[in-house]
């Protein structure tokens, strides 16, 4: 009874896109389109984290891409400068993150609206030049190249591998997430949302739920990160930057806030679009602004919410 | 017994004592009503109690302790509860997604717990959800307790603040307006329900403006006007104070006066 359960609420769209994961590469030409959906599936990790912030707590991050840098170095330091393992320099960048975002967290979260995305964003971009000057440890903005990642003797390398890594660890980590809406930690999230004044006066410690959801966020954008490094098997400041930043909550707008397979969706929307739009040569960016202004404008919520309330609607 | 008291609060906006040395002496399972014209500091009181402003002088003990200054979150897990005027519905969750959050001083899972979905949350998922049904039949929402929170009538979102903050298993409730909006018929059913609240033993604070509520159920009642104390009494006392008559229910006369001319 307990596994029907299972299915039928939470974790069915995460089983649908398992389903789905294995069945894509048998419509794969090439490495190539390994290479572009393993990235759909890394960015969709970090957006998921910023979704538990933005979509369903409802506090702004412009600086997300600041996470994903120190996952990013993290895995490119430690081996390179510190000797240590690649998956150990993964865990410390995660643990980085988690300080950094408890650090800044409190301080900062204490904003509201357009004064947090600001402080944010101002975080954000205090990471990347720290990224680009500290030249002896980053290789500066020429960037630094990353060591594969080795377990118990095994090279994770090559585009096809690196599909299967990132597409059960958004899996996992869309499981963890949607687990958490599902708690009582995630109803204190939502309520947050919508009234702080009521939560407060329900018991719920907002400054230290909010603080909680930033770190469990930069940890997911750190993960992501991580894996963006030893994946490309280089890293520069860019990865880390302000227009990262916007990428991701882009992302999560697109596919909907509060929607963590909408995250999934906004992240393919977004990496996929411009590989696509490319014949368009000089038009490209053009293109996509209007494509992305179209979706907001027509499929208002988020592509995933208005679908959802399209399908509601038909039903009887 | 004294489950709730104030002594002497008072706070000022702009120079204005919108609450002006208010002191309060609430009995435990009683219906404890506070009235007055617009402005008189209503809001301004409960505000003070439930911890959301600091007062510039005077004392709250709740229970027997003094509970001055504590934040909102502190005082709830002390056993205090309230609704709102002005809405403070979770519009994004579900009805009865609102009254779960009521339970939360009650929830003991951990983060990692929740992330994990360990056996124990599902459990605990379980009792909040039945606790919190529970809440919504008691207010009479059992019906809607699957719906969005934004698409019920404005009648029904007073009581599904109700329904929340009696989810928390509170020792004292202050409501603040919860008839207003409200037709004659919910004005009615608020009736039942707030009798049917102080029955299980709860302290009810109600600021209201409909005097036919208020002198039903009210054990006792505070009248305030300009910040201050006008007068404290029963029902009987407080309709035949000549100070309350012309302050409060003169007023209240010459704008029924009104409205049957207009
Ligand atoms: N945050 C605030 N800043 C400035 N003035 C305030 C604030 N809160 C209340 N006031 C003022 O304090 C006075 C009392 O307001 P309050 O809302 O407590 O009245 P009330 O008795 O609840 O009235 P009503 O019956 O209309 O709800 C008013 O003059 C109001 O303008
Ligand atoms: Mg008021």
């Amino acid at each position: 009874m307990n596994v029907r359960v299972l299915l039928n609420s939470r974790l069915m769209a995460i089983v649908a896109v398992a389903g789905i994961a294995a069945v894509l590469p048998a419509f794969f030409p090439s490495a190539y389109y390994y290479r572009v959906a393993a990235l759909v599936f890394v960015f969709a990790l970090a957006a998921i984290g910023l979704n538990l912030l933005m979509g369903f707590a409802g506090q702004v991050s412009l600086g997300h891409a600041g996470f994903i840098g120190i996952g990013a170095y993290a895995v490119a330091v430690g081996p390179t400068h510190f000797g240590l393992p690649p998956w150990l320099s993964f865990v410390a960048g995660a643990a980085l993150s988690a300080i950094v975002a408890f650090l800044v967290g409190r301080p900062i979260l204490r904003l509201k609206g357009h004064y947090l995305a600001v402080a944010t964003l101002g975080f954000g971009v205090l990471l990347s030049i720290v990224f680009t000057n500290e030249a002896k440890l980053t290789g500066g903005p020429d960037g630094m190249s990353v060591p594969h990642l080795v377990l118990f003797g095994w090279a994770a390398r090559g585009s096809e591998t690196w599909y299967w890594i990132s597409a059960v660890s958004f899996m996992i980590g869309a499981a963890l997430a949607l687990n958490l809406l599902d708690s009582p930690a995630g109803r204190a999230l939502r309520a947050i949302h919508d009234s702080e004044v009521a939560a407060r006066m329900l018991g719920i410690d907002v400054a230290r739920m909010k603080l909680t959801v930033f770190v469990i966020s930069a940890v997911y954008a750190s993960i992501a990160g991580s894996y963006l490094a030893l994946f490309n098997g280089l890293i520069t400041p860019e990865v880390s930057g302000f227009l990262r930043s916007i990428e991701l909550v882009a992302m999560v707008v697109l596919g909907g806030m509060g929607s963590i397979m909408g995250s999934l969706v906004g992240s393919a929307i977004l990496v996929v679009l411009p590989q696509a739009l490319t014949f368009l040569h000089d038009y490209e960016h053009m293109a996509l602004g209007l494509i992305l202004m179209g979706v907001l404008i027509f499929l208002r919520g988020g592509v995933v919410p208005s679908v959802a309330a399209m399908f509601a609607r038909r039903r009887p | 017994m004294t489950i709730l008291s104030t002594e002497r609060l008072s706070i000022s906006f702009g120079g204005v004592r919108a609450v002006d040395a208010v002191s309060l002496e609430i009995d435990a399972g009683k219906v404890f009503s506070i009235i007055g014209p617009n402005g008189a500091g209503k809001t301004t009181l409960f505000n003070i109690i439930s911890g959301i402003y600091v007062p510039e002088e005077g004392r709250v003990r709740l229970a027997g302790e003094d509970v001055t200054g504590l934040v909102p979150e502190r005082l709830a897990r002390c056993g205090l509860s309230r609704t709102f005027q002005n809405l403070q519905i979770f519009f994004r969750m579900t009805a009865i997604e609102n009254v779960m959050v009521g339970r939360h001083r009650h929830e003991t899972t951990g983060i990692l717990a929740d992330l994990l979905h360990l056996p124990s949350v599902g459990r605990q998922n379980e009792r909040t959800r039945a606790a919190a049904l529970a809440a919504l039949d008691r207010v009479g929402l059992a019906a809607d307790a699957e719906r969005p929170a934004g698409s019920l009538a404005y009648g029904a979102l007073k009581r599904l603040e109700i329904a929340r903050a009696l989810a928390s298993e509170p020792k004292a409730l202050l409501l603040d307006e919860p008839a207003a909006g409200c037709n004659p018929v919910e004005t009615q059913e608020l009736e039942r329900v707030i009798r049917s609240i102080v029955k299980d033993g709860i302290t009810v604070v109600l600021v209201e403006h409909d005097m036919r509520l208020v002198m039903n159920v009210s054990d006792r009642i505070h009248v305030l006007a300009n910040g201050r104390t006008l007068a404290e009494g029963t029902a009987a006392e407080v309709r035949a104070n000549p100070a309350v008559i012309e302050a409060y229910l003169g007023v209240q006369r010459s704008r029924e006066a009104a409205r049957a001319v207009g």
